[in-house]
């Protein structure tokens, strides 16, 4: 499993980034976590509300820090 | 699926109404003690002379602190909540095919309701320029996001009244839509870095305002107010800080005396541009020196070029941006407030 999280380097990007790692180790998944702060990389993906979360080269979340069981129950639908 | 995941907690909707009713009455309650839970601590039991310095200083400083948190308070939660209706993705779908001129007027009024933290200016103006809202129109949506914005609104109305209040938010409109549209005329695209042009738009749009219960609602406003205090609370205790000082120790209209001439927007702008503060640091400050006499004017346009234009985000523009339209763009934007700062001090 790819994921990425997508954000400038603000608050809320470290807030999801914390929540997602939170959510993998609960699911016992082995994902590894790609943090991207360029802002052309950023708008690449269509996503103009940071932070956003991509996994598997989808933009599953935007905009918003959701809780660590929101993670959970996206990476686990996969 | 979702077998391992806890699913998301589903609360019952009027248990979150009953806490949101709870929380505005004591709001209200608050509100309404402070001047006379001031006024009974320091000077009936500290005993504080109220017509001293001192007394009036610490007084203006635990009034304001108090008054301007819980401002901020009630004003971010409601704001927020009825903000997690527009998104970015929303406001640039309503703003795409839109001329010059109506659009910039779009992109003004559209940039005081959108949700947008400065920290994505950069993305945001990637994904504007990249879908084909025109240069002048986008600028014109970075300029209005920040000037005109919710703290800025509430703080104007609480310290000044509604007059004033009314006369920011057009001015910073104004600002915006004739910057923008200046902008645009000038037709500066060849001093956008090559690569926005160039980037291709990936991916499926997640649009984050939809798809949230009001009780996802309630709760980011929530975490709104959480995180903006947090953030912005050195500012306050500073700016509160400094103009109790003020209030306390400079001699009234002493700019009535000292600042009379057409030197003191200039100087108002020069000073503001460079400093970075927000909102909740500069109008304690500014309502302090509007006390001393500083005419209204100044002070605006003073409070304008400290929230519109700050170093940290030319910055981050510089990704996108060559410094010859950073300039350019700083120019035409101080070039506004100083018309605003003349013509209000003129006016009234």
């Amino acid at each position: 499993m790819d994921v990425k999280i997508l954000g400038t380097g603000c608050a809320k990007c470290n807030s999801l980034e914390a929540a997602t790692r939170t959510a993998i180790d609960e699911l016992g998944l082995s994902a590894a976590i790609d943090h991207v702060t360029d802002p052309g990389e950023i708008a690449s993906w269509g996503v103009m509300s940071t932070p956003a979360l991509v996994v598997d080269d989808e933009v599953v979340l935007a905009g918003r820090v959701p809780t660590a069981a929101e993670v959970a129950a996206l990476l686990s639908g996969r | 699926m979702n077998t391992t995941g806890t699913p998301p907690a589903v609360r019952p909707s009027w248990r979150s109404w009953a806490t949101v009713a709870g929380a505005a009455a004591l709001w209200f309650a608050l509100y309404r003690v402070n001047l006379p839970f001031w006024d009974w601590l320091l000077y009936d039991v500290i005993g504080l002379d109220q017509t001293s310095r001192l007394g009036e200083a610490v007084h203006f400083f635990c009034y304001d602190v108090t008054k301007i948190a819980l401002l901020l308070t009630g004003v971010i939660f409601v704001v927020t909540v009825l903000r997690s209706f527009m998104s970015v993705e929303r406001t640039r779908a309503l703003l795409g095919g839109r001329r010059e001129g109506i659009g910039n007027v779009a992109a003004a009024s559209l940039g005081v309701v959108t949700p947008f933290c400065s920290c994505s200016a950069v993305p945001v103006f990637i994904g504007f320029v990249a879908a084909g809202v025109p240069l002048g129109v986008t600028l014109s949506f970075l300029i209005a996001s920040p000037l005109v914005n919710e703290v800025a609104i509430v703080l104007l109305f609480g310290l000044f009244g509604w007059q004033v209040t009314a006369m920011y938010i057009g001015a910073g409109l104004a600002i915006a839509i004739v910057a923008g549209f200046v902008l645009g005329r000038m037709h500066l695209e060849g001093w956008v870095e090559p690569f926005v042009f160039e980037t291709k738009l990936r991916g499926q749009l997640v649009d984050p305002s939809r798809g949230l219960s009001w009780d996802d609602r309630l709760e980011m406003g929530r975490e709104e107010v959480v995180t903006i205090l947090r953030k912005i609370w050195p500012y306050l205790l500073v700016g509160v800080g400094l103009g109790a000082v003020i209030h306390g120790w400079m001699p009234a209209d002493w700019f009535a005396t000292h600042a009379t001439g057409l030197l003191g927007v200039p100087i108002a702008v020069a000073v503001g541009v460079p400093l970075y503060s927000n909102a909740a640091g500069v109008l304690p400050l500014v309502e302090a020196l509007h006390d001393k006499g500083l005419p209204m004017g100044t002070v605006l346009a003073f409070m304008m070029s400290v929230v519109a234009l700050s170093l940290p985000e030319m910055i981050l523009l510089r990704r996108v941006l060559q410094p010859k339209l950073i300039a350019t763009f700083v120019g035409v934007v101080a070039s506004g407030i100083l018309a605003i700062g003349f013509f209000f001090n003129a006016v009234l």
